[in-house]
């Protein structure tokens, strides 16, 4: 199998991977601790969440705090909840994990549209009276970097905070560093599933939104995984030092697929994007067929959590796709250890397999 | 050089099992998203169902199981988004020893114990979430669920039985919404799970689990919270054997058990040793490499008497007393012969300085 499908999930890095391990110690070992108990086998695994917590800290700005969560998800959720905004702006093309939870909250929402490119206007007007303004770095179904910084600065200007849904950029691009309160998740930067982060700008508080033992500085109750901890940290020390060398493989991926996939339509702007997301579509293209003749290739219809939905891309539309765009649209994505001669071989299947269409 | 480590703080958490660890090593080379629908992502969709499936059998539950990054989260998903059919407007309510994964959410009415710390089922409130947890996690005592169930059901109410302590070791009781940790049983820390009865009982939040939980499932850890259920409960009888030596012994030292009349699981005791604080006592455990606690692990450090404590009736300086000791699978009787060692030290060192003052 080829996979080529790195905005769902990326692999997790082996160094991660060993990283966890030891923290999965049976009895014999000191190395299971729950880090909130006071004896040294707690605070050993406290330790080890520590370490990872400033390694985590390393791909995000100065003056904040890292609070663990399980997830991306949950982070966004207990930014938004948290914050009690109850004027909301956010992108039209923001993930399910903001505009749903800014639903639920029954807050009122204003959408900020996107233009063909799939970027919001950096000089979008914001109302005066905001709570909070979420803007995520990199789309994750088109991989557009948007212009947080100036519409950060806008918010700013109105009262309001400032949530950056930083998923797909962290350990790839610089920081948010306008942003009040920042998103990461493990997964998406070869660490493991089931951990994320919120980051915190130093003086903002919170609500919390699971409750109990208090962990997290009383943000987020639950006992911590040390293992999870250090593997998303070990993945994020490791997108600090091999910063320069992805970028480079991911620019030379991204140049192999757009020569290999000439004649096809690029979804998105191609150059305020990361280099990693392909969205691309080619008129009159099943894509459902595509997929069953491309077994062998693992790639995307949309992003993965709506995928299975049926539903089409809210992203897609929002850069003012038809239905039949929409769903001749197909979404590789590539990173790290994506060997440039399996993305030809998965180029050239496409390819052969969108002529047998006819198309 | 460091001595090797007792450990008689399961409650806190418990050792990785090595079952367990092989199946989460092995997972974790399977890292495809199990909501894409490409054919990494549908096998990890197949295994992670597979796994609910395994999880459900092991426990012998019959309805929904929705998975979850602890059992704090599937507290506060039962507290927060649960519906009684019956009344849209569902009064919430929760013994006074539950965990504060509970007690913390705002609206909870609280229902007194007696001084065993046991909720009595003919005095509980008439509808709503009625949250009583299966075991206690500071004392060991067990509720009577079987009781409050069927009373709490009579009225048309709901039970949410917090099991992190009970699930994989006692049978599940009849309620509701059952909240579990993987950390108390050999998963590790950061895999929890919510049963649920009957889906309609609960508010979908979107997203992942059948629209339960959002976020991307942790698919390694879940497996491994499935092959930790899946292992025999056999030693839980040699716990028993060994937790009735062990408070024998203490009981001959001067050693006091807390809600010693009520039912308890075997793993989980309190105890205490009248004049002598419980801090005290820890720090030097700790030095030693024993690792014991004061109550739950959240509230280590923390300087205020047990909420647990204080609901069953004991002074706050009486509480001050109060540790915990919390035996495995892997606890052997010289693990708590060390421990008495050094409380026979304590004692020692007690008596002669009382003895000296009064001969004085």
């Amino acid at each position: 199998m080829i996979y080529l499908d790195y905005q769902a999930t990326t692999p997790l890095a082996p160094e991660a991977r060993e990283a966890m391990l030891p923290w999965l110690g049976g009895a014999e070992t000191h190395d299971f601790g729950n880090p909130h108990s006071a004896h040294r086998a707690g605070r050993m695994a406290a330790a080890a969440v520590e370490v990872a917590r400033e390694q985590v800290a390393a791909l995000l700005p100065p003056g904040g705090r890292v609070i663990f969560t399980s997830g991306a998800t949950e982070a966004l959720n207990l930014a938004i909840v948290g914050s009690n905004a109850r004027q909301i702006v956010v992108s039209a093309i923001e993930h399910a994990a903001v505009l749903d939870t800014a639903r639920a909250l029954g807050a009122s929402t204003q959408i900020l549209g996107v233009d063909a490119e799939g970027l919001v206007d950096a000089d979008a007007a914001i109302p005066f009276g905001t709570d909070l303004v979420a803007l995520m770095q990199v789309n994750n179904e088109i991989g557009t970097i948007q212009p947080v910084a100036a519409v950060a600065a806008r918010a700013h200007a109105a009262g309001a905070l400032v949530l950056c849904d930083a998923v797909q950029g962290a350990g790839k691009l610089a920081a948010p560093a306008c942003a009040d309160l920042i998103a990461i998740s493990a997964h998406k930067l070869y660490g493991p599933k089931g951990v994320g982060a919120l980051w915190l700008r130093d003086g903002i508080a919170l609500r919390p939104i699971i409750h109990g033992g208090g962990q997290e500085g009383g943000l987020r109750s639950g006992t911590l995984s040390p293992a999870l901890c250090a593997g998303f940290g070990e993945a994020a020390r490791l997108c600090t030092s091999l910063a320069k060398t992805d970028g480079e493989h991911v620019q030379r991926l991204w140049e192999t697929a757009i020569a290999a996939l000439s004649g096809w339509t690029l979804n998105g702007s191609a150059t305020q994007r990361w280099h990693g997301n392909l969205n691309i579509r080619c008129d009159g293209l099943d894509v459902a067929r595509l997929m069953s003749d491309c077994r062998n290739l693992a790639f995307s219809a949309g992003s993965a959590c709506a995928s299975g939905s049926g539903r089409p891309s809210h992203v897609l539309q929002a850069i003012g796709l038809s239905d039949n765009q929409v769903k001749s649209s197909i979404r590789i994505g590539f990173g790290r250890y994506t060997k440039n001669a399996e993305l030809v071989d998965a180029c050239a299947e496409i390819r052969a397999a969108a002529a047998a269409q006819g198309v | 050089m460091m001595t090797k480590p007792i450990y008689l703080d399961f409650a806190a958490t418990a050792p990785v099992l090595p079952e367990v660890q092989a199946v989460i090593a092995e997972a974790l080379a399977r890292w495809a998203n199990p909501s894409s629908v490409h054919a990494a992502g549908r096998a990890a969709r197949a295994a992670l169902e597979q796994a609910r499936g395994d999880v459900a059998d092991a426990l012998g539950w019959r309805h929904e199981v929705i998975f979850t990054g602890s059992a704090t989260e599937a507290l506060a998903i039962a507290w927060q988004n649960s519906r009684s059919q019956k009344s849209p407007e569902t009064c919430k309510y929760a013994s006074a020893v539950e965990h504060t994964a509970v007690l913390r959410h705002a609206g909870a009415h609280v229902i007194a114990v007696d001084a065993d710390g046991l909720v009595d089922p003919q005095r509980l409130p008439k509808a709503g979430l009625v949250a009583v947890q299966h075991v206690n996690n500071e004392t060991g005592v067990i509720q009577p669920l079987a009781a409050i169930a069927a009373q709490v059901h009579a009225q048309g109410g709901l039970l949410l039985a917090d099991c992190a302590q009970s699930a994989g070791k006692l049978a599940l009781p009849d309620a509701d919404l059952i909240a579990l940790a993987g950390h108390k049983i050999g998963a590790p820390p950061g895999i929890g799970a919510l049963l649920v009865a009957d889906l309609g009982m609960l508010a979908p939040a979107g997203g992942q689990e059948r629209g339960y939980r959002p976020g991307t499932e942790n698919l390694p850890y879940i497996q491994g919270l499935a092959a930790a259920l899946k292992l025999d409960r056999g030693w839980l009888i040699e716990a028993a054997t060994l937790r009735d030596w062990w408070e024998m012994q203490w009981r001959e030292l001067g050693g006091e058990v807390i809600g010693a009349a009520a039912p308890r699981v075997p793993t989980i005791g309190a105890y205490c040793l009248p004049g002598v604080n419980a801090s005290m006592l820890l720090i030097r455990a700790d030095a030693q490499g024993i690792g014991i606690s004061a109550g739950s692990a959240c509230s280590s450090g923390s300087i205020k008497p047990s909420h647990v404590m204080t609901a069953m009736g004991l002074s706050d300086a009486a509480a001050r007393e109060v540790f915990r000791v919390s035996i495995g699978r892997t606890t052997t009787r010289s693990d708590l012969e060390a421990l008495l060692a050094l409380v026979r030290t304590i004692v020692a060192g007690r008596s002669p300085r009382v003895e000296a003052r009064a001969g004085a």
